[in-house]
């Protein structure tokens, strides 16, 4: 008996420190949209939005020039990341599940899906801003739309290869050619997991900062084009949060909070759309 | 019988006339032009070690190999040494994992065998949105809760752990600790929700073959589950040191920015990502440039390698087992 | 999937089209010191106020960024309070110019409770920053400060984690005071600190000594100020203390303006004169002489503004305005901006 009692408390004791683990890692979750949900709210405001940067160490001055200039650089790298991934995504899965090509092809995908982002700026900066001699929007949305390629592509791949193949054999047995039966019939059927992969990627690269440092630079005006130095809302948070100015200091909170809104929305709607179309997975 | 013998000597024998076993040409220039799009990630990974070699070279034929192991970076001498950031990448990741393996693990064992479905998969969910967080929110979060934490943590840590050479110095607040501590936060997620995978992939059979044996639910864990398991947690274990590698502007917004190698976790420290971050944009000199994108290529070889090593082991549980790499 | 597509792009474009069409014609972009960087950011907001079809843009990076970036010419202009080398000139495709813009101190702040003046002096100074030195009670700190209770810890020191011409003129200064120091690290943009933490900017710098107990380190004057940190005052080569203000500022760079040189690159650290203030420099613009498209029209035009109305603004920061000769002669460089 005293054996058992033994066990059964060791039992007792570990799953409550498993489940004191879960919830440490829930609560830090929860501790920092807390704290930034508390100070972005305060200091998000209708002119905050809507108005250029003051000079420095002056109160007031917003980050509208940043908001807008993360949706251009995110979509320049969408419109290049997205085909790409997309259509590389589609020959895995049709034409490379066996053969050495497609190995190559998902290893090296992989590799550079756990390429530090920062490595990502640096090649962008060396192939773009020097020969070009300047900043550009362009280098930083080349950096990130690397960044989406791949895990856009590996992404895709899992949810076309979920298309069951009877309905890809119904249609070529019924004569229809290959090319047609993937864009017609399997790509609108895998769309859905496809649209989720792209959320994904959007939201990932929208949180990112190291690559832009040197290649978008950042801009305290509105900026000039695609070939002109670019604000972004990551950035801004990162010069605003490591400076002395308790203005900036708020204006960072705001920004993190608006930047942590998107990202989480963009997230929490593809694994809705997902769990739509897995039904129950676990 | 000799009716088809007949027909067999009568009718010469043919080839079944399949319809065209041959590729269309259409069909052959789509998959043309899908393999040239996926054959970009090969292009794009290929282009990336080259240029990172190429525009590294002054360094290498500088100082060749001993740049690994110099700890000397003095820019005004020219005079660059790697050793301080591999160290300060090395032991930050460390750090993060000796944080995030019992709790990441933990979490696990406990969402996939204690927790009902339907919790088990909404905590599964609330934890995953962490690693959605972007790094410089992260990094927010450190510099105005962490730091000034960690300033009030480490005189007790000094007072009391001080007789240990880890724990020695000031509590400035910014350091290599709290540098891990952050880390910690960013991987815990994909240990969390790969080992969950994992263990819930564990087949039902063996599980209750040791229930009726008379195990106790943690014995059957420990003795059954974690085994099982144990190749694609190691995975997980191994992505989310490839994450801790890479790591930036968190890291940087509060290790403290200095290439030191000291014993003491309270002393201020600095990693390769953060030195690219902090001084790539200013380095003056050709060799500067050089020398940091020479880490760039460190960096670059050392999350290759993670990565694959991450991906072969959870390869081994079975190929489903791989997450997305959006995770 | 075709129609929520197009809805997407419908959507997108409404976005788009609710952005204000406030653009400039013409935007420059320059990058460099950290140090100048209230002052320039209020010039070209004030510049672009007058002239809204110019943008400005400026990004402060730190001296080193000012100087690579402008030499690699992926700015149109850059800015360092560190002059450039002839070595680095002789890396430069064309003709720079140091068009220098205004004065300003680097002083020594520090974060120490209860201790609300503090005076150091040269050697001191560079013991700090050496580690030599490593307690705030410490002798040589207390003969300087009689009577001030100083707190029995330890010195955080905060130096700059990027290439800074705010370090070269602090460096440049302790090479001048300290042997020691000039033969163990020397100056620079970026040295090998032998403690310290490192900061990101003289925003960086001022960050983190207001919130560390204990920390001492170096920024511009403007930083101290706007941020309430309290600085030290600094005995100068008279053996006076000084406390960093325009005037003592000025003062220090009243001997270096009788005998400016033609290229505007000089150090006035550690300057002769009872009330100079001994860590003070001059803060430069690197333009190039000639410039592609309209680029020159506008720098030169700027720069003639700069000195016309910009210099009475600097005051208002606590930066110092260049003397009257050198301001005649900068008339004149700038003539030669193409």
């Amino acid at each position: 008996m005293d054996q058992f009692k033994k066990r059964a408390c060791t039992n007792a004791l570990m799953f409550t420190l498993t489940g004191l683990s879960c919830l440490i890692s829930v609560a830090v979750l929860f501790l920092i949209l807390g704290y930034i949900g508390y100070h972005g709210l305060s200091s998000l405001s209708w002119s905050f939005l809507t108005h250029l940067p003051a000079p420095v160490g002056e109160t007031g001055g917003g980050i509208a020039n940043s908001i807008v200039g993360s949706i251009k650089i995110i979509g320049l790298a969408a419109v290049m990341g997205i085909p790409v991934g997309v259509l590389g995504g589609v020959y895995l899965s049709e034409f490379g599940r066996k053969s050495r090509l497609g190995f190559m092809i998902r290893y090296c995908a992989d590799v550079l899906n756990g390429v530090p982002s920062i490595v990502m700026g640096i090649v962008a900066y060396t192939l773009i801003v020097l020969p070009m001699k300047h900043f550009s929007a362009l280098a930083g949305s080349v950096a990130l739309a690397i960044i989406m390629i791949p895990m856009v592509l590996r992404n895709t791949e899992e949810f076309v290869r979920l298309v069951p193949s009877n309905i890809r054999e119904a249609a070529l047995g019924l004569g229809v050619p290959q090319w047609k039966v993937i864009i017609r019939i399997v790509l609108p059927t895998a769309s859905r997991g496809i649209i989720t992969g792209i959320i994904l990627g959007v939201s990932r690269i929208a949180g990112e900062t190291a690559p832009l440092i040197f290649t978008a630079f950042g801009n305290r005006f509105w900026d000039h084009g695609w070939m002109s130095p670019m604000s972004s809302l990551p950035l801004s948070i990162y010069n605003y949060a490591i400076s002395p100015y308790e203005d900036w200091h708020r204006q960072a909170w705001a920004a993190a909070l608006i930047l942590i809104a998107v990202v989480l929305a963009g997230n929490i709607t593809a694994r809705s759309l997902v769990k739509r179309h897995r039904g129950t997975t676990h | 019988m000799s009716q088809t013998a007949t027909l067999t000597e009568a009718t010469p024998v043919r080839p079944l006339r399949i319809y065209s076993l041959k590729e269309r040409a259409g069909d052959r220039r789509f998959r043309w032009l899908l393999l040239g799009f996926g054959l970009t990630v090969i292009v794009l990974a290929i282009v990336m070690g080259v240029v990172l070699y190429l525009a590294s070279r002054k360094t290498w034929s500088q100082f060749g190999l001993s740049f690994l192991g110099s700890s000397v970076w003095n820019p005004v001498e020219d005079i660059y040494g790697a050793l301080p950031f591999i160290y300060g990448t090395l032991v930050s990741s460390a750090l993060a994992l000796l944080i995030a393996i019992p709790l990441g693990v933990g979490s696990a064992i406990f969402l996939a065998e204690m927790a009902p479905p339907a919790i088990s998969s909404s905590i599964a969910f609330l934890i995953e949105l962490l690693a959605a967080i972007p790094s410089v929110v992260i990094g927010l979060m450190g510099i105005f809760l962490l730091v000034p934490a960690m300033r009030a943590i480490e005189p007790f840590l000094i007072r009391y752990l001080g007789f240990l050479p880890f724990f020695r110095g000031q509590p400035y607040g910014v350091g290599m600790l709290t540098a891990g501590i952050i880390l910690s936060i960013m991987v815990l997620p994909y240990i969390t929700s790969v080992s969950r995978d994992v263990i819930l992939s564990v087949p039902k059979p063996l599980k209750e073959a040791a229930l009726g044996l008379g195990a106790t639910h943690w014995e059957m864990v420990r003795l059954v589950i974690l085994p099982y398991a144990r190749s694609g947690i190691a995975g997980s274990i191994f992505l989310a040191l490839g994450r801790a590698l890479g790591e930036t502007m968190a890291v940087t917004m509060v290790i403290g920015n200095t290439p030191k190698i000291a014993l003491s976790l309270l002393d201020p420290a600095y990693s390769m990502s953060a030195v690219i971050a902090n001084e790539f944009a200013e380095a003056t000199s050709d060799k500067y440039v050089s020398a940091l994108i020479a880490i760039g290529l460190v960096l670059f070889g050392i999350t290759i390698l993670v990565t694959a090593v991450a991906h072969g082991m959870i390869y081994r549980m079975g190929p489903k087992k791989v997450r997305r790499g959006s995770v | 999937m075709k129609r929520s597509l197009s809805t997407l792009a419908v959507a997108a474009a409404f976005v788009v089209s609710l952005i204000p069409a406030a653009k400039a014609d013409t935007t420059l972009n320059g990058a460099g010191a950290t140090f100048p960087y209230p002052i320039y950011s209020k010039w070209f907001d004030e510049y672009h106020k007058m002239h809204p079809n110019v943008a400005i843009n400026y990004q402060s990076i730190g001296s080193g960024g000012g100087i690579r970036q402008v030499t690699a010419k992926t700015v149109d202009f850059g800015a360092s309070d560190g002059p450039m080398s002839d070595e680095q000139l002789s890396k430069v495709d064309g003709k720079l110019l140091h068009i220098p813009t205004v004065l300003g101190a680097v002083v020594i702040i520090y974060n120490a409770p209860g201790v609300a003046e503090l005076k150091l002096d040269g050697p001191t100074i560079a013991g700090i920053f050496q580690g030599k030195i490593a307690k705030w009670n410490d002798p040589a700190i207390a003969a300087l400060n009689p009577g001030v209770a100083l707190p029995d810890s330890q010195i955080t020191v905060v130096h700059r984690a990027d290439g800074s011409g705010t370090s070269y003129c602090f460096t440049d200064y302790l090479t001048k005071v300290s042997e020691d120091w000039s033969k163990s690290i020397g100056k620079g943009t970026s040295v090998n600190w032998p403690v310290g933490l490192g900061g990101k900017g003289n925003e960086g710098v001022a960050s983190l000594v207001k919130q560390t107990p204990g920390s001492i380190g170096y920024t511009e004057l403007i930083y101290a100020l706007q941020n309430n940190i309290s600085f030290a005052s600094v005995k100068n080569a008279a053996g006076k203390l000084v406390t960093a203000s325009l005037d003592s500022v000025s003062a220090a760079a009243a001997a270096a303006a009788k005998n400016m040189p033609a290229d505007y690159r000089v150090s006035i650290t550690n300057a002769a004169g009872e009330n100079a203030y001994p860590i003070s420099t001059f803060t430069w613009l690197l333009v190039y002489q000639n410039n592609p498209g309209s680029n020159g029209k506008i720098l030169q035009d700027f720069l003639k503004w700069m000195v016309e109305k910009g210099e009475t603004m600097a005051p208002s920061l606590n930066y110092a305005p260049l003397p009257k000769n050198v301001q005649s002669m900068v008339r004149k460089t700038i003539q030669t901006i193409k």
